[in-house]
């Protein structure tokens, strides 16, 4: 996969999915992403890097948290900006798809930003646009979110430093997790020393500890020891299929409440890619505690978004020159 | 196609695994039936001659699962354009799905796709009548009526039936006439919205998984009414390593079901779905390697009886869309005996073998007096170059489909002729 993510020259053209992006790279995104941290602290909130570009959004998912990043970062590089919510469902045909692209390619916009519902989307687009054009998978179905995984790192980091001691705990959906994946697949390529998986049997998915974790089914079992708690997201939609009795029982088993989160280091941090369910997920003590950088990882989205974007539009050399500055 | 009354093929290594025949016998044809093998009768002077040095003469393939689309999806291929094909692969008989639009539940379509089978004249069509009407699994559908319309056998497609007692009376009422039911057991539920083999890689793409128990959970059921019937079961498309122990576990009990797999099952594995390779989405799903090799293990040693293209022709668009959202299937009987050959040159089985999986293993499991060429049988006879290299190409393929995940590969094993009914159907050379 990561052949049609890199160009000839080994940088990145699309990005698809954390999977197979050599160590390196994620690091130089991460670097690149303080930068544009202080884009946002500027009384004009833009550098001028992808003047002159043309960015889609196509969310075929509906989404307004992530889209809202994305279009925020894509303005803060001066690009334009195409946002599209395309009702998909599941019996969306292939040449929809293929035919939303052709058009919006004869428009000559230069990057998509896909979410879909299904896994592999944003690969298959990537596969089928024109060259020049580059994709960013903002989460296609339960396979992958990379920029959230990257957003993820860049926080971990921020807090943490180096990543080769780290214990991390992922805690929640994680059959359904598109998050989870690109995580764990950061995660790896980071070097972390250890990555635990943390859900009941229903919301794994099979063959878990080949994603290279270790699984509990016990929360506190779970966190002990370790550095940083990710929680995820629990669809309400989940009661209704058998996978869980109760948000009840779950948040009995599974949410995290300031003396669960006891048994972990100290100064472990708690994240959530959000938006939280209070009472289920986690407590309100936990989400607004101090140890919570749930707001900050949607602060530090944008940076990093701005960096991918910047990087796969070849405009980042560009973009630490006037960051740099900045 | 030509018409010729007599024939002769000569100098080939005659291989037919029905008659337990292997060596270098002249084949002999006159009036669309097997005149005898080896020295041609007194006086015996055939119109046309194939010169079969250094290939492999056989009974014609017989496939037991492919869909020709028509009627209802012509859009994807018709009888006439998938049999060309089959001709051109070698299979001079081929049983298709009931699965067509409208079902075959009733003896006029039956009829219809029988009839536009002979005006094609490409190939021996076969339907396989509904087991249930309009394969809903609620009401039987007039077996008697569908088998004098020319149904061998009666299928549920890919349809299970999800009521277990509809089920065991669809069973004894075919019994009734000794109808072979062919049934791909599956647990609808289980399988859910799945698109991949529910393991390793599944985990990783993000795919919804189809778990191995979808397959083993309806299996049990399904030996279990067989046996409790007495029906004649034969079990479509066996994908995993579980199912093949319990399916030994059957015959020790005496139980007369046989099996058949995909020949692509016998090649691929989950591992080929990286990239969201859409040509790979197939059902039943691509499985783990152990499992692939478990049902080598099985076909070599005849618990599966037969190997089956699962032909599948799609319109391009089909694969054109992310994964799961993608037509699973793939396009098969052009390479079917290339993968079956391949299995030859890994060791997986020697050629007779596989010869007998292809031809007088499905014959029988039809109950058809097809795929042996003793004297006085149908000349059905499929003559193909075992050392022939190519690759799949507007010139080579002759499916309206080409959703195939072997295009580019180097197949070995190339069909120079396929006589059908003593006619020469397919002709990669001029006979002398």
């Amino acid at each position: 996969m990561s052949n049609l993510q890199l160009d000839a020259q080994g940088q990145l053209r699309h990005c698809l999915t954390l999977e197979g992006l050599p160590r390196a790279l994620l690091l130089r995104i991460l670097d690149q992403s303080e930068g544009f941290l202080g884009v946002a602290r500027q009384a004009v909130k833009k550098v001028p890097l992808c003047r002159g570009k043309t960015v889609a959004n196509l969310f075929f998912e509906t989404s307004t948290r992530t889209r809202t990043t994305f279009e925020l970062a894509a303005k803060r590089l001066s690009a334009d900006v195409l946002t599209l919510n395309i009702a998909a469902s599941s019996t969306t045909k292939g040449e929809t798809l293929l035919d939303t692209l052709r058009n919006l390619e004869a428009m000559h916009v230069d990057m998509f930003v896909v979410r879909h519902a299904e896994s592999g989307a944003a690969h298959f687009i990537a596969q089928h646009a024109a060259p020049g054009v580059s994709v960013i998978n903002a989460g296609d179905g339960r396979h992958a979110h990379p920029t959230q995984g990257l957003l993820d790192m860049f926080t971990i980091r921020r807090h943490k430093g180096d990543f080769a001691p780290l214990r991390v705990a992922i805690v929640g959906d994680i059959l359904h997790s598109r998050v989870a994946r690109s995580q764990l697949a950061a995660l790896k390529t980071l070097g972390v020393a250890e990555v635990r998986l943390v859900a009941p049997r229903t919301l794994l998915p099979a063959d878990p500890e080949s994603l290279g974790a270790r699984v509990c089914h016990d929360l506190r079992e779970g966190v002990r020891d370790v550095d940083v708690v990710i929680m995820l997201r629990l669809q309400r939609e989940r009661m209704r299929g058998a996978l869980l009795p109760s948000e009840h029982e779950y948040f009995q088993l599974f949410g995290l409440t300031e003396e669960r989160l006891a048994t972990a280091k100290p100064d472990a941090i708690v994240m959530h890619p959000g938006p939280i369910n209070r009472g289920v997920e986690m407590d309100s003590q936990v989400a607004d505690g101090p140890r919570s950088v749930i707001l900050e990882q949607v602060s530090n989205g944008i940076a990093v978004r701005m960096a991918v974007m910047a990087l796969c539009l070849g405009t980042q050399n560009q973009g630490a020159a006037v960051t740099a500055h900045d | 196609m030509t018409e010729t009354s007599r024939l002769s093929i000569r100098h080939g290594r005659l291989i037919d695994p029905a008659n337990g025949i292997d060596g270098h016998l002249d084949l002999h044809l006159a009036e669309g039936r097997v005149l005898a093998v080896g020295t041609a009768p007194a006086g015996f002077q055939p119109d046309q001659v194939l010169d079969a040095r250094g290939q492999v003469v056989c009974p014609g393939l017989i496939d037991l699962c492919a869909r020709l689309r028509e009627p209802g999806e012509e859009h994807k291929g018709n009888i006439a354009s998938e049999t060309a094909a089959a001709a051109a692969a070698g299979i001079t008989s081929l049983c298709c799905p009931p699965d067509t639009w409208p079902v075959i539940d009733t003896p006029a379509v039956a009829q219809l796709i029988t009839r536009t089978a002979e005006q094609a004249g490409w190939a021996r069509v076969i339907p396989a009548g509904a087991l249930t009407q309009g394969l809903a699994g609620e009401q039987l559908s007039e077996m008697f009526a569908l088998r004098q319309a020319g149904c061998a056998v009666m299928s549920q497609a890919d349809r299970p039936i999800l009521n277990t007692l509809v089920l065991r009376r669809a069973l004894e009422y075919a019994a009734t006439f000794g109808l072979t039911v062919f049934l791909r057991s599956e647990d609808p539920q289980l399988r859910a919205q799945g698109c991949a083999h529910e393991g390793r890689v599944a985990t990783r793409l993000g795919l919804p998984g189809i778990p191995e128990a979808a397959e083993t959970v309806a299996l049990a059921r399904d030996l279990a009414l067989a046996e409790q019937t007495g029906a004649r079961v034969h079990l479509r498309g066996i994908s995993c390593a579980r199912a093949l122990e319990m399916l030994a576990d059957a015959h020790c009990r005496g139980l007369a079901v046989t099996a058949d797999v995909s020949a692509h099952q016998l090649i691929l594995t989950e591992d080929d779905l990286e990239g969201f390779n859409s040509q790979c989405h197939l059902y039943p799903p691509l499985r783990t390697l152990t499992d692939r090799d478990a049902l080598r293990d099985a076909v070599r040693a005849g618990l599966i009886n037969a190997v089956c293209s699962d032909h599948q022709p799609h319109e391009a668009d089909a694969k054109l869309a992310p994964f799961p959202s993608t037509a699973p299937g793939m396009a098969a009987l052009e390479t079917l005996l290339p993968l079956m050959l391949r299995l030859v040159a890994q060791g997986v089985l020697d050629l007779p073998a596989a010869i007998a999986r292809l031809t007088s293993a499905p014959a029988a499991i039809l109950g058809l007096p097809l795929g042996n060429l003793a004297s006085g049988q149908m000349a059905d006879v499929c003559v193909f170059d075992p050392e022939a290299q190519w690759r799949i190409g507007p010139e080579t393929w002759r499916s309206q489909g080409h959703n195939t995940p072997f295009r580019g590969d180097l197949l070995i094993g190339r069909v120079t002729w396929t006589l059908l009914g003593g006619r020469i159907v397919h002709a990669l050379r001029s006979p002398s």
